[in-house]
């Protein structure tokens, strides 16, 4: 039986490795991107595919392989007295501790670049959460939000192709998280904090926005969508919408919607 | 203690060993006092083992019932469907909600922790140590009982208005705090904070217990490096345990208060849920989860590293080898319990906190990797050059490793902060605590039950359905939780209860169904476990003291170890992995063998 059971843990590697080979025919893979730090978030979990990747493949296969080579019933040696080895202790701990370090430090740039090197320049639109829906905020005319020529929408976001986008993420009641699977973003919206989340996008397109936060009993449905457009046909709706909420309505009764 | 009798009693002898006791005038306080309100650490441990594994079928059927949202939302629920029948079958998104909540609560809060510690740390401690009970054993005896308030919060919560706590089993205000928010928040919410204080009160007892009693109680020549990896493991949970859980405890008493009495500690200015402005404010969200993983990090290792220890000594003996780098084994256990209590915020990269900080953290989370890698290195060196015995426990054990690496693995990923910022929330991080708290540590479990249950009820499981319960768990649980990597890497979000309807998700339904179809069977094919649990407690193969022939001195006494434990005073001479010493007529050498029967050895 041993034998059996040592193809079994075989199987291990090899179905591993086998899934992750043809999930991306399926398309179970990372959604097409469109942003620009994207390309790098992408090429850091390839690296570290791969990395992982092997030392998975090295260590199951040493797996089996003493399973197989040591099974009682087969091997005619006696078992090895060893208590250890000094030197292999020294050589294991090191190495990894020197490639998770750099690792460490190889992700610092991108990271910094996602979320601290936030560009200089006024909030393009406001996002609150609300369960369950995205209440968004474009400044008016005058270019400033929280003014009362604000334009208010849900779940509808429009964003400029190729340009610095500066989006301010609030909530009025409880966790929400902004999560834009295609342009490689992901915020949390905290009650009582006004956070910046910035890309650029760099194709058009209609992509999915989703709550990836539990915020209650709707969380599945919190969806809206992103449309990220040229600035022709960015400006042009943004005109037609301001002026649909200028002739149907008086601004909606929460001019601060979160009360900050 | 016993008398002491000089020799060591020969192994594979059967002894009946029950305690008799003589004829009471008060047959029913004399039961109560040895079988159910008993200071006996061996029945306190199988008080624990049994009520853990019911919970654990619990658990597992929540399990299920949120399996089968994902995979077919909004169709009829078998079984289950009788309590939807006014939404016609269908389980409704606030229902999936409270399932994964309370799966999660009960798995890890009523399983996991207590089994590992409260089970197998209560049975194994005095035994493996060679002392006669615990240091404290009316303290001991607490820590069962204190888990009773918690059974019944947690239980009773299902049935109270609003129905059991639905906001994650992490909790996050102002969700968690608001009445408002979610049905869950209501009774149900109170009463899950109340369930976890008092499993935290009965965790915190067991843990003084278990450091007095590992300090104080060895046996003469037990020195603290002759130890066995599982008490090593069990000594130095406790102390995470002892330094971890004041801060949860804080925490949750400071949620309740909010919710209670409208303290606002976590609740800023100005939140308005549900279109009621909230009359409290002045409260950070992100303070809760500060507190919350400052815990339930070190948490993960709780419960992870009794197994690791457990793991260490099937091992040994399956692989009749001495275990690979005894010490490199304890330094790493410390390695990790050290780095473990600076690492919490891995699990906040997004969170909103201080993007400065997550690089800090993500160097920190790193380096844990590194015990982790260093321990699986060790165990394959102990495997190396052994004699394998491809017994119920060891591929158990061996399970363990090769899926404890799949689970470290994908640590790293989490790790990396920009690559977090995808996976963060999404199946991905499903994959990785799966494969670490259900592929490594429930399957060691398992496998710890198969080893010692000789030692508990005197008598062994049946190998073959042993092996066929091993086979198909394994299969099922990689065909349930490997695929939740590559969900993952679409970006799939876990708590949803119908992510179909999202253009990026709407083709993975078929792969969830399969999923689902593979934790059915592995559900299912616990039975085979439960058959063969209770059978052969009555009628399995009779065990000697040493049916494993293993070297730790719980295979010294009586099986079942009477009241007291050991027969004779054990005296250790050596450490506990003495196999296939060189000039030795048998393949092992135990803890309590005299030094004569073996040329020089050293260790
Ligand atoms: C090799 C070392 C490990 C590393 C580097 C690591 C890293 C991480 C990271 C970064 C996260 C947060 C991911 C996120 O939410 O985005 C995480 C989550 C988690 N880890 Fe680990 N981990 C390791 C080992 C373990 C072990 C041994 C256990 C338990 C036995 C464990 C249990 C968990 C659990 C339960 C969560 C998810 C909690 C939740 O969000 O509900 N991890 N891990
Ligand atoms: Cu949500
Ligand atoms: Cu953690």
């Amino acid at each position: 039986m041993g034998r059996f059971w040592s193809l079994i843990f075989l199987a291990v590697p090899v179905l591993g490795v086998g899934t992750f080979a043809v999930a991306p025919f399926f398309n179970i893979w990372l959604p097409a991107d469109v942003s620009e730090h994207g390309r790098s978030v992408d090429s850091l979990f390839m690296f570290i595919l791969w990395l992982t990747g092997a030392v998975f493949v090295i260590t199951e296969l040493l797996l089996f392989w003493f399973m197989w080579k040591y099974d009682s019933t087969k091997s005619k040696t006696p078992a090895k007295y060893v208590h250890g080895n000094h030197a292999l202790e020294v050589v294991w701990t090191i190495l990894p501790a020197a490639t998770l370090l750099f690792l460490a430090i190889y992700q610092m740039n991108t990271w910094a670049d996602i979320k601290m090197r936030r560009p200089v320049m006024a909030p393009t639109v406001e996002v609150v959460g609300r369960q369950f829906e995205w209440r968004l905020r474009y400044p008016g005319r005058d270019g400033s939000l929280g003014t009362p020529d604000d334009l208010f929408l849900v779940n509808d976001l429009h964003v400029p192709v190729d340009e610095d986008i500066l989006i301010q993420l609030k909530t009025m009641d409880v966790l929400h998280s902004f999560f834009l699977p295609n342009l490689r973003i992901k915020q949390d919206a905290v009650p009582g904090m006004k956070i910046p989340v910035w890309f650029k996008a760099l194709e058009t397109g209609e992509f999915d926005i989703v709550c990836a936060e539990l915020c209650g009993w709707g969380h599945y449905k919190m969806k809206g969508r992103i449309t990220i457009e040229s600035r022709a046909d960015f400006d042009a709706w943004l005109e037609k919408k301001y002026a649909l909420q200028e002739q149907t309505a008086p601004p909606p009764e929460e001019t601060d919607t979160a009360g900050l | 203690m016993s008398i002491a009798s000089p020799q060591r009693p020969h192994s594979h002898i059967l002894e009946a060993t029950h305690v008799r006791h003589s004829k009471s005038s008060r047959p029913v306080l004399e039961f109560l006092s040895h079988y159910v309100f008993s200071k006996d650490h061996k029945v306190i441990g199988l008080q624990f083992l049994f009520s853990t594994l019911l919970w654990f079928l619990i658990g597992g059927l929540l399990a299920l019932a949120v399996r089968w949202q994902v995979a077919w939302p909004w169709s009829d629920v078998p079984v289950l469907g009788k309590l939807f029948e006014q939404q016609g079958g269908q389980m409704a998104p606030e229902f999936y909600t409270m399932l994964f909540t309370m799966h999660a609560t009960v798995m890890i809060f009523l399983v996991i922790i207590p089994i590992l510690a409260g089970a197998f740390g209560n049975f194994l401690i005095p035994l493996m140590i060679g002392a006669d009970d615990m240091a404290f054993p009316t303290l001991n005896m607490l820590s069962y009982w204190f888990m009773w308030p918690a059974f019944i919060a947690f239980g009773s919560s299902f049935f109270v208005e609003g129905g059991a706590a639905s906001s994650g089993w992490t909790s996050y205000p102002t969700l968690s705090t608001n009445v408002a928010a979610s049905p869950g928040s209501g009774m149900g919410q109170t009463l899950w904070l109340l369930g976890l204080t008092f499993v935290g009160v009965s965790s915190m007892l067991g843990s003084v217990n278990y450091m007095t009693t590992i300090i104080l109680m060895r046996a003469p020549g037990m020195t603290m490096f002759r130890l066995p990896m599982t008490i090593w493991a069990m000594f130095i949970t406790a102390i995470l345990q002892a330094f971890a859980l004041p801060v949860l405890t804080a925490a949750g008493f400071m949620q309740l208060a909010d919710r209670l009495i409208g303290t606002g500690f976590f609740s800023p200015e100005g939140n308005i849920v549900n279109n009621t402005l909230t009359s409290t404010g002045g409260g950070q969200p992100l303070l809760w989860q500060h507190l919350f993983w400052f815990y339930s990090h070190p948490a993960v290792y709780i419960m992870t590293l009794p197994a690791m220890g457990m793991v260490s000594d099937i091992l040994t003996c399956f692989s009749r080898k001495p275990l690979f780098g005894y010490r490199p084994m304890v330094y790493s256990m410390a390695g990790i319990s050290g780095l473990g209590f600076i690492v919490w915020g891995h699990h906040m990269f997004i969170s909103g906190m201080n993007p400065a900080l997550g690089t800090t953290f993500m160097v920190s989370t790193m380096l844990i990797a590194l015990p982790s890698a260093v321990k699986t290195f060790n165990w394959l060196g102990t495997m190396w050059g052994g004699k394998l015995q491809f017994t119920t426990p060891m591929l158990f054990a061996i399970s363990f490793v090769s899926m404890f690496i799949i689970g470290g693995l994908s640590g790293i990923f989490m790790a990396a902060t920009p690559v977090d910022i995808f996976i963060h929330d999404t199946y991905f991080i499903v994959a990785h605590f799966h494969y670490v708290l259900f592929a490594s540590t429930a399957m060691c479990v398992w496998g710890a039950i198969y080893f010692w249950f000789p030692k508990m009820f005197g008598r062994t499981m049946n190998e073959f359905w042993g092996k066929v319960h091993f086979f198909l768990t394994f299969i099922f649980l990689n065909g349930t939780f490997f695929t939740m990597h590559i969900l993952g890497a679409v970006g799939f979000p876990r708590r949803l209860a119908d992510a179909y309807h999202y253009e990026t998700f709407h083709h993975l339904q078929p792969l969830n169904a399969f999923m689902t179809w593979c934790a059915i069977g592995m559900v299912a094919c616990q039975i085979i476990f439960a058959i063969n649990f209770f059978w052969s407690i009555f009628f399995g193969p009779v065990a000697g003291r040493n049916p494993w022939n293993a070297n730790g001195l719980e295979w010294t006494t009586p099986s079942p170890p009477g009241h007291g434990n050991f027969d004779f005073q054990p005296i250790v001479h050596r450490g506990p992995y003495e196999y296939s010493v060189p000039g030795c007529e048998k393949d092992f050498l135990m803890q309590t063998d005299p030094p004569r029967v073996l040329p020089a050895v050293t260790h």
